[in-house]
């Protein structure tokens, strides 16, 4: 099988993440790209007792996720790759060849704007989806299976189908 | 059964009914995705009359730290140490471990129902996390399955 999915989402590990997507892709494992995270016991603790028994939770900073990330394409399980971040994905569309981004959920905070129900940006994190879609990658916002993809122009604009 | 006779069954007229006191200071707080938690407070009062004794937050919007910080703010202005929640992969289940952390007088419950609830709202002998730790037992055997499949105690036959 292979990474099903590379998804930017401030929440991390949720139930969104964990049943949303993770049933209906038969999700095995997630590899949860989070420089903080990767380096605290606590916190991956803490992720690994949010998800079910049989799945699987790697961690890893952007910098020792990239030369790891061809291991778990060739994976024979069924995974999703996570960020909690626009920057951490676009080191991994550089370094590790991610050509397809889901946005899943980045929440209000003073600097952002809302552009969709889930999803608030900065200008910078705007200028930074607008510089990875002009590299190729193709970048859709969807919280749920079973909602509407939104092309990024759409994103920009707030469009919410 | 009527409307009507809705409304009366839930009065507080009846023998056995809860008094228009029942309304107590907070003791919980109740948080999870989209209104369950403003739904599964309106159940308890509705039931009971005892839905003041439940804070329900809702989270929609809010980032990780958000969420953290919302339900650490709401547990100082009311002074409880009772969280409960819907889902153990949850954000609002994480943010309420980080906030717990350290917190040995505390306590959250993960996987939150309506029985859990109704049994912590009358359990006032007890103090609030003695009374959450006895409502999560008898909110995890309050779960039944009917119907097909069920055995021999549905009455389905062999």
């Amino acid at each position: 099988m292979t990474l099903e999915l590379y998804r930017i989402d401030d929440r991390l590990i949720h139930g969104q993440v964990v049943v949303g997507w993770g049933q209906p892709l038969d999700i095995d494992f997630i590899v949860l790209v989070d420089d903080t995270v990767a380096t605290s016991d606590w916190e991956q603790e803490l992720y690994r007792m949010g998800v079910p028994p049989e799945m699987d939770v790697y961690f890893h900073t952007a910098a020792n996720a990239i030369p790891a990330i061809p291991k778990y394409r060739a994976d024979s399980r069924r995974g999703l790759l996570l960020t909690g971040d626009i920057a951490t994905m676009r080191q991994l569309t550089v370094g590790a060849g991610v050509t397809v981004v889901n946005v899943g959920g980045i929440h209000s905070r003073a600097d952002r704007t809302q552009r969709l129900r889930y999803v608030f940006l900065a200008p910078d994190e705007e200028k930074a989806l607008r510089d990875l879609a002009a590299n190729g990658v193709a970048i859709t916002a969807q919280d749920v299976p079973g909602a509407r993809p939104v092309s990024l122009d759409d994103l920009l604009a707030g469009n919410e189908p | 059964m009527s409307c009507v006779t809705c409304e009366k069954t839930m009065s507080s007229n009846e023998p056995g009914a809860p008094s228009p006191d029942a309304a107590v200071a907070p003791r919980a707080i109740v948080a999870g995705h989209g209104d369950f938690a403003a739904g599964l407070v309106s159940a308890v009062q509705q039931i009971t009359g005892r839905g003041s004794q439940l804070i329900p937050v809702s989270v929609l919007k809010l980032s990780v730290e958000d969420i953290e910080n919302l339900l650490r703010t709401r547990m100082q202005e009311a002074n409880v140490r009772v969280i409960f929640t819907d889902l153990q992969a949850g954000s609002c289940t994480m943010a309420s471990r980080r906030i717990l952390r350290g917190m040995d007088d505390a306590v959250l419950i993960a996987g939150t129902n309506l029985p859990i609830l109704l049994d912590f709202v009358f359990a006032e002998g007890r103090t609030a996390p003695e009374a959450a730790r006895h409502a999560a037992e008898r909110g995890r055997a309050a779960i039944t399955v009917h119907g097909a499949g069920s055995g021999p105690a549905t009455g389905t036959g062999a």
